[in-house]
């Protein structure tokens, strides 16, 4: 297992340098430019000055080495001093972003809790409401209930978030007024009223983001028991006596699982970019708007920095999928 | 004895095609998507000889109406009839739909057979799909149709530019599972004997794939096509809706959507047009394939 993980882990390393010279070679054709907004008056000289100063200067290899520095040699360098108060980043040049002129990454640790907020609990939120539904539905596969789970599944998959998010807003926001429809980054919680009102400003991301994730997973998750039902082990069980009870939440559940933690695994980076949507639905700040903003700006080292950071956690997500799988059935091996 | 042989002697050869006719009909949900989406293509494309308004006309003294006869779904904050342009902006989703789903079947298809049949292909071309599949789909989305808006536009026109700019883009991006699931089952093929026989009298290789391998991977790429579509449909809309679509006065579904947003706290019944549309052709689509995969997998068709 450990040699597995260790070559996945050597592969994912040119995986992801492929990847970020795609990501640098498509912004490299980018016919926008950084000093469109610059006043004609400025003289073609002091715009070549400033044109070096954000780095446009040299030669495409060069740049691209350079970002690859800043981003993995310099950023993580940056993180040390911040945890540990040392100073090995002093006086070096990070990536920095052309709309604020502050580093890339100060903005993304900035942005990144609002995005995990409201992602991470509609994923949890999610999963939790999809396991008991799938384990019904198979359980009593074509009962009512699985009819209606089906159709229920079937819409959350087809209803896109940008509608069913404006959706909730006309319902619940806009007729109701139960919920706010502007998520406000700036609260701070410090007491039971504030909570409250977090929470009320929180669920309808969280549901909207919840109802996608749920229709996926309580899919896997019935397929997964359907597998599983009519084995022979379950059979045996029964034949033992044991409980229908102990026989469908131990037996059947735990070997069906196990499919379901690698989608679920698999899952989590394609939910960071469908938040994109459900955070221009609701306004939240976070990372997906942060993206938008920097395209409609043509901030290309934000842009370049951010998709990055969204393949590494594709990358990353997938080997720890595939690696979950390994531990979780023995019967896979990959040696 | 004789008798009932004789009947069955008599009775019409069974095509493949009938019998998976009858097995799509018993799955009620995938007729009826079937049936719906037909209908939203007719509506849409056939809608503009019906309802002859035209969705750029601009009557601004009748702006903002709620349904009336002459406007059934009232008209927008510029006066023009919502309507035509929910028919107009049907043609143009659901001609995305449909071209980048037959781009992405088009090259999903042919990376598939030629990494199954072809051994030295395999490698590269599966690493390649891997490496496709790790990309950050929709930022990468973003990022193409801010790069190459202008260039296509210059060349183009902007309706036409942005059209071939979105097809692309999403054809490019949406290829992946079409490719493994027809190398998988080009595999498969590939062991069987009508091949060897092919080959054994001589039948060059590009006619072993056009004659033989093509038609039997056709029901997986026939169900991928269905998921193609819905998955096309909802990429554009998404796209149109943060603003990096087709232009503001040429409406798509996603377009209209996006427009009617700024108008949520006095019209909100401008938002459900659009988003009813989206999402009812998505679902329809996507119950439409799932009665397909049923249909067109003889094991489950036998029962």
């Amino acid at each position: 297992m450990l040699h597995f993980t260790i070559r996945r882990l050597t592969l994912a390393v040119p995986t992801l340098l492929f990847i970020s010279l795609i990501i640098f070679l498509l912004l490299e054709l980018a016919p926008g430019d950084p000093m469109a907004q610059v006043p004609l008056t400025v003289p073609p000289e002091v715009k070549e000055k400033m044109r070096e100063a954000l780095g446009l200067g040299q030669p495409m290899h060069i740049r691209f080495w350079k970002w690859i520095v800043q981003f993995f040699w310099i950023e993580p360098q940056v993180m040390i001093d911040w945890i540990f108060h040392t100073n090995f980043s002093e006086g070096k040049l990070r990536v920095i972003s052309w709309q604020t002129r502050s580093p890339v990454m100060d903005i993304v640790i900035q942005r990144l809790p609002q995005t995990l907020w409201v992602v991470g609990v509609a994923y949890v939120v999610g999963i939790l409401i999809a396991i008991p539904i799938g384990i019904y539905s198979a359980y009593r596969q074509y009962s009512v209930f699985d009819q209606v789970g089906t159709f229920v599944s079937m819409i959350g998959y087809s209803v896109p978030p940008f509608f069913s998010g404006v959706f909730v807003i006309v319902i619940f926001s806009v007729n109701l007024g139960w919920f706010p429809s502007i998520y406000d980054t700036t609260h701070v919680v410090n007491d039971w009223d504030s909570f409250v009102v977090q929470l009320n400003q929180m669920i309808m991301p969280v549901m909207v983001l919840a109802l996608q994730i749920t229709a996926q997973i309580s899919r896997f998750m019935r397929a997964s028991m359907l597998d599983n039902l009519n084995q022979d082990f379950v059979r045996t069980a029964r034949a033992k006596g044991l409980g229908e009870r102990v026989v469908v939440m131990v037996h059947v559940l735990r070997n069906s699982m196990i499919p379901v933690v690698t989608v679920i695994a698999l899952g989590i980076p394609s939910i960071f970019g469908g938040a994109i949507i459900t955070e221009q639905v609701f306004k939240v700040n976070g990372i997906g708007q942060l993206l938008i903003g920097a395209i409609q700006a043509n901030d290309l080292p934000m842009v370049q920095t951010l998709t990055f950071m969204f393949a590494v956690l594709i990358v990353l997500f997938n080997l720890i999928a595939d690696v979950l799988y390994g531990i979780l059935d023995p019967r896979i091996r990959y040696d | 004895m004789t008798n009932s042989t004789e009947i069955e002697l008599t009775k019409p050869p069974r095509s493949q095609w009938k019998d998976v006719w009858d097995q799509f009909k018993t799955h009620k949900g995938a007729l009826l998507g079937g049936v719906v989406f037909l209908a939203i293509i007719i509506t849409v494309f056939l809608g503009p000889y019906v309802w002859t308004i035209d969705a750029s006309t601009i009557d601004i003294r009748a702006r903002n109406q709620g349904s009336s006869l002459a406007h059934p779904f009232g008209t927008d904050q510029l006066g023009r009839d919502t309507l035509a342009r929910m028919i107009a902006g049907g043609q143009t989703s659901i001609s995305v739909g449909l071209a980048a789903m037959v781009l992405a079947l088009f090259l999903g298809s042919m990376i598939g057979v030629m990494a199954g049949f072809f051994k030295k292909l395999d490698g590269p071309l599966m690493r390649l799909t891997d490496l496709f599949l790790a990309l950050p789909l929709l930022p990468l989305l973003l990022v193409m149709m801010l790069l190459f808006r202008e260039p296509l536009n210059a060349a183009f026109g902007p309706e036409t530019g942005i059209f071939i700019l979105i097809v692309t883009a999403i054809g490019v991006t949406s290829w992946m599972p079409t490719a493994r699931i027809v190398r998988g089952d080009v595999l498969a093929l590939k062991e069987r004997e009508f091949i060897l026989a092919a080959r054994s009298i001589g039948t060059k290789n590009s006619k072993i794939i056009s004659r033989h391998i093509l038609p039997n991977v056709l029901s997986p790429i026939l169900v991928s096509a269905t998921l193609g579509i819905a998955n096309a449909i909802i990429t554009e809309s998404a796209l149109s809706f943060l603003g990096l679509g087709f232009p503001p006065d040429f409406p798509t579904w996603g377009r209209l959507l996006y427009d009617a947003t700024d108008y949520l706290q006095q019209f909100p019944e401008r938002v459900f047009w659009p988003g009813i549309a989206i999402s009812l052709t998505v679902l329809s689509v996507n119950y439409l394939g799932d009665g397909l995969r049923d249909a067109l997998d003889p094991r489950v068709r036998g029962r």
